[in-house]
């Protein structure tokens, strides 16, 4: 009576997805939350910048260019491990990284900068995190790999590790370099 | 040097359990009767290692013994003594002792209490429960030993988490493995049938009250882990469908099933294969769900830290047990044969619908509970599955299960008639349905509410009704004590436990139907109101506790300006692991809950407070109590304690051995 | 009049006092549906917010609604919710405005599409399937030669 063996085999296909689970667990953190924004143009704001108010920053700045926005806070204590990184890739001088403040005091993130180094050609601030909302962020920090043609091609949630830099951004910033 | 002492219990616990799972079962097989006496001994043997390695572990804890990675990893010193104790249980690997001591506490009893089965049931069904023994023990001794050192000793622990120390975490574990792991009793007296080939009335009279009193604890476990989540967690809320909830909802549904058709076949020999696959499936259920919970696949709050590496051991474990046993029931049930032909409206098919929806609704919780690993695992997207989805499948499928309720019992064996059940049930449907209108009315609610009313009147009459037509047969000629008396235990059970579900019914419906809750930013001497109560904030205290200190706030409740209580909400700093909480004030009450609990300070002093007003939150708790207090009844029945006294014959009449042309009747 | 129980005996009449009792509560319980109006007060709003917002999903939580939750960006959205709402957006356009930024993760409602339909359809499927196979069992007694002896007939629980 085949019938019987239905049990089995929808156990069968239980214990298949649950091992696939597992493996999926294994190759990255399930808490981590895919960003929506991927493949699509990087929403439009305009705001102040750190260090001069009344200069504005905007991402249309940068259209034809490939470059990294890195989102950090000074009260961010995870951001202090990525930040030398950044610093040291900035002096190669590969593509421009431009500092996204979030939800900070001006004074703060300005001495922030002055004590840990600068790596950003320029720091747009958002104080009240709203433009932040409109990027998806959800914690600090947070990096976002945009092409020539103003779209988000990768996010990186949590700080940069070398890993990271050497296995899935540079090479993604060399081939939207090429296109 | 003790630490040592408790890895070589379990070592040697391992050992008699792989002898019990092996010797007994060739023993019935064989007709071996030393082999197969060997089994009540090693079940003993085996417990008693296991509670001697428990101990150890506890005495660790409750003297600070920080050469342990485990104790050191969830206690310290500044932690009180009781929670040191419960702290046991509070990590993965403690945990597991835990089940492991319950596994062989139950299989201890099985020992202990089975003198009127014969030998060869009895090898079998302690050498399956051997088997499940040696998993978990080697799970444990290879992947997450709790006896582990550390080599460097630290000066201090990290602490348990604060959301642990409490009274509800002490208890609530220990019920809930009771029953999650009662089922391997169910389980393995259906695999030992399935071997042996006995799978007749007598096997169904034995496995229930087992399987009773698992459901009871099971209840119990879930009932606590509610409670505890409403006044620790700090907004309210007490079921959230949350992956481990469901984890254990499933085999209390499936447990549900089981019990109900245990009935049948203890009755009418009929429903077999019905039956030992919803035994099977009760376990399997237990078993995924410490899986889920301990492989890392889904995110909880309540799941353990664990890693793939455990998942990946447990998963095989899942796939020898619950593929074995699937398996052996594919080979074996066609010969088991069906049952006696019941007719379309009888009590047999009334409950063979509540198998059908019971198992439904199982599977249907499961799949959304499953769903979003099973997405992610196939790389198309993040999504989540909350309360919203579940509520919207599961309220339907409910539905027809609690409407049975109250119509099973009035329906006869084999062939029912309808139109008797109706005019039976008239009565109690007319005033269900004129209560819940009048209530909706007054209180001007929802359709859904008005729905939920009606159910829960209608379960509770219909059940009260049944039991008072039972003890008015025979009314004038035998005295009324005589006739409370000559109704059997287990029928109070069915009906206490059916009044707990229709209270458990009413409660639910108007808690969430009629709840008020509002949220705001309040300074000391602001006041808000929600429900019809004043809550005024009137002062904030610092507040020293043993390992933590609290602003303690003071709120007074009012009603139409008169004084209703005083509460004090906190707001816990715990020092160790630096990890802020919540501790909800709370005044319970027969028609109304109120809840106060503290979010967070703002920079100007204000602090956000979430206050509540949630009627007749109680109800939920009591049906759950009545519910239980049900399940006792119905296990303690006389017809199951009076087993010892009659003699055991050596070949049961009304059976006969598997043989593979003939269909058991 | 009290027969068995609670119920009435009832021959011939029976039927009228039932089909006015059903009719009366019919009545009354769609009295008791309240029309919903669309108002703009402070507590109306709140409601609302606290009805949407019990369907997102907190993203920095473990599992928590936004609004259960008192982490800063759940507070954040919340408010976010509140005036959008307040400036007459409707649900969908709130829920939309969430995904957009978040994905579906957000929504504790999983939306229908390629898919989920598997997941919505899932329950209905179940029931088919069991009411199916359960069918076919019954039918399969039915038919089957032996009969079951009336040894054991109780009443018992």
């Amino acid at each position: 009576m085949k019938r019987y063996l239905l049990p089995f085999g929808l156990f069968l296909a239980l214990a298949s997805t649950l091992a696939l689970g597992l493996k999926r667990v294994d190759a990255s953190d399930p808490q981590e939350i895919p960003s929506p924004l991927i493949g699509k143009a990087t929403p439009a704001f305009t705001l102040g910048q750190l260090d001069d108010p009344q200069k504005q920053f905007s991402p249309q700045n940068l259209r034809g260019q490939v470059w990294l926005l890195n989102v950090w806070a000074s009260w961010c204590t995870s951001c202090r491990q990525e930040h030398a990184l950044l610093v040291d890739f900035s002096k190669q001088g590969v593509l421009p990284i431009v500092g996204f403040n979030y939800q900070d005091e001006r004074e703060a993130g300005r001495k922030w900068l002055n004590d840990r180094g600068n790596p950003y050609q320029l720091t747009a601030f958002d104080a009240d995190g709203r433009v932040g909302m409109d990027l998806g962020v959800i914690g600090v920090p947070e990096t976002f790999v945009i092409d020539k043609q103003g779209r988000v091609r990768y996010k990186v949630t949590g700080p940069i590790t070398p890993e990271i830099l050497k296995d899935k951004l540079l090479p993604l910033i060399k081939e939207l370099k090429r296109a | 040097m003790t630490p040592e002492l408790g890895n070589v219990a379990l070592i040697l616990a391992l050992g008699l359990a792989s002898i019990l799972g092996v010797l007994p079962i060739w023993g019935a097989h064989k007709g071996d009767a030393r082999w197969m006496a060997l089994a009540r001994p090693l079940a003993a043997g085996q417990f008693l290692f296991v509670v001697l390695a428990f101990g150890i572990l506890v005495s660790a804890f409750v003297n600070n013994d920080f050469s342990v990675s485990y104790v050191a990893g969830n206690s310290n010193s500044l932690l009180p003594v009781y929670y040191r104790v419960s702290a046991t249980w509070g990590g993965h690997e403690g945990s597991l002792l835990l089940w492991q001591l319950m596994l062989t506490g139950w299989t201890f009893a099985v020992a202990l209490f089975s003198r009127s089965l014969p030998q060869p049931t009895v090898a079998r069904v302690l050498g399956v429960l051997g088997l499940i023994s040696v998993g978990f023990l080697s799970f444990t001794l290879f992947t997450s030993n709790p006896f582990e050192r550390n080599l460097v000793v630290p000066p201090d622990g990290r602490d348990l988490n604060p959301l642990l120390q409490d009274f509800g975490m002490i208890i609530h574990p220990p019920m809930l493995y009771m029953g999650y792991v009662g089922f391997s009793v169910a389980f393995a007296f259906a695999i030992a049938a399935l071997i042996g080939g006995h799978l007749d009335a007598a096997w169904a009279k034995w496995s229930r009250p087992w399987t009773l009193l698992a459901w009871m604890f099971l209840t119990l476990g879930i009932l606590l882990g509610s409670f505890w989540a409403y006044y620790e967690l700090g907004w309210g809320g007490w079921w959230f469908w949350d992956a481990v909830e469901n984890a254990s909802f499933m085999p209390w549904l499936v447990g549900t099933a089981l019990i109900h058709s245990l009935s049948v076949t203890e009755k009418r020999a009929s429903f077999k294969n019905w039956t030992v696959l919803l035994a099977i499936l009760a376990f399997s259920l237990s078993l995924l769900g410490t899986f889920l919970v301990r492989s890392g696949v889904l995110t909880s709050v309540h799941a353990f830290a664990s890693d793939p590496k455990r998942g990946l051991f447990i998963l095989v474990f899942l796939l020898i047990v619950i593929g074995g046993s699937l398996v052996l029931y594919a080979w074996r049930a066609p010969k088991v044969g069906l049952g006696g032909r019941f007719a379309l409206f009888s009590r047999e098919s009334m409950l063979m619908l509540n198998n059908v929806f019971l198992l439904v609704t199982t599977g249907t919780v499961l799949l959304g509970t499953l769903y979003p690993l099973a997405l992610d695992a196939f790389g198309l997207g993040k999504i989540s599955v909350g309360p919203p989805y579940f509520e919207s499948v599961f309220v339907p499928l409910m539905l027809p299960v609690l409407v049975l309720i109250s119509v099973g019992p009035y329906v006869a064996w084999k062939e029912g008639s309808l139109q008797r059940a109706w005019l039976e049930l008239r009565g109690v449907a007319l005033v269900s349905i004129a209560l819940a209108a009048a209530i909706a009315v007054s209180a001007k609610t929802s359709v859904g509410v008005a729905t939920g009313l009606l159910l829960a009147a209608w379960i509770i009459l219909g059940s009260v009704q049944h039991l008072a037509q039972r003890l008015k047969a025979g009314a004038g000629r035998t005295p009324f004590v005589q006739r409370w008396r000559a109704v059997p235990r287990a029928f109070f059970g069915m009906v206490v436990a059916h009044v707990g579900i229709g209270v458990f019914v009413l409660g639910v419906t108007l808690v969430k139907g009629l709840d008020h809750a509002q949220d705001a930013s309040m300074k000391e001497g602001d006041t808000v109101s929600a429900g019809g109560y004043a809550f005024q904030f009137k002062s904030l205290e610092k507040h020293k506790g043993p390992n933590y200190i609290a602003g303690r706030a003071t709120f007074e409740v009012s009603r139409g300006g008169q004084h209703v209580v005083t509460l004090y909400p906190e707001k816990r700093f715990y020092v160790v692991q630096r990890v802020p909480m919540t501790e909800a004030a709370i005044d319970r009450g027969l028609t109304r809950d109120l809840y106060v609990s503290m979010g967070e300070a703002t920079p100007d002093g204000a602090w956000g407070v979430r206050v509540q007003v949630k009627p007749f939150m109680g109800w939920v708790w009591t049906g759950c109590l009545v519910m239980a207090l049900g399940g006792l009844l119905a296990a303690t029945d006389r017809r199951y304690r009076q087993r010892a006294a009659q003699p055991v014959p050596s070949k049961p009449h009304h059976t006969a051995p598997l043989r593979p042309s003939q269909a058991l009747s | 009049m009290l027969d068995k129980g609670f119920g009435w005996r009832t021959q011939g009449k029976g039927a009228w006092p039932l089909a006015w009792c059903l009719a009366l509560a019919l009545m009354l319980t769609l009295m008791s549906i309240s029309v919903p109006v669309r108002s703009q007060t402070t507590a109306d709003l709140d409601e609302h917010v606290n009805r949407l917002t019990s369907e997102l999903r907190c993203l920095v939580c473990q599992n928590q609604t936004i609004a259960d939750s008192q982490a800063a960006l759940a507070v954040q959205l919340k408010n976010e919710v509140r005036q959008q709402l307040a400036h007459g957006a409707t649900d969908a356009q709130v829920r939309d405005f969430m995904v957009q930024r978040y994905g579906d993760f957000v929504l504790y409602r999983p939306p229908v599409n390629s898919a989920t339909w598997l997941l919505w359809a899932g329950p209905a499927l179940l029931l088919a399937l069991g009411a199916t196979l359960a069918g076919l069992h019954w039918r399969e007694r039915r038919t089957a030669f032996r009969d079951q002896p009336d040894s054991i007939l109780t009443d018992e629980a």
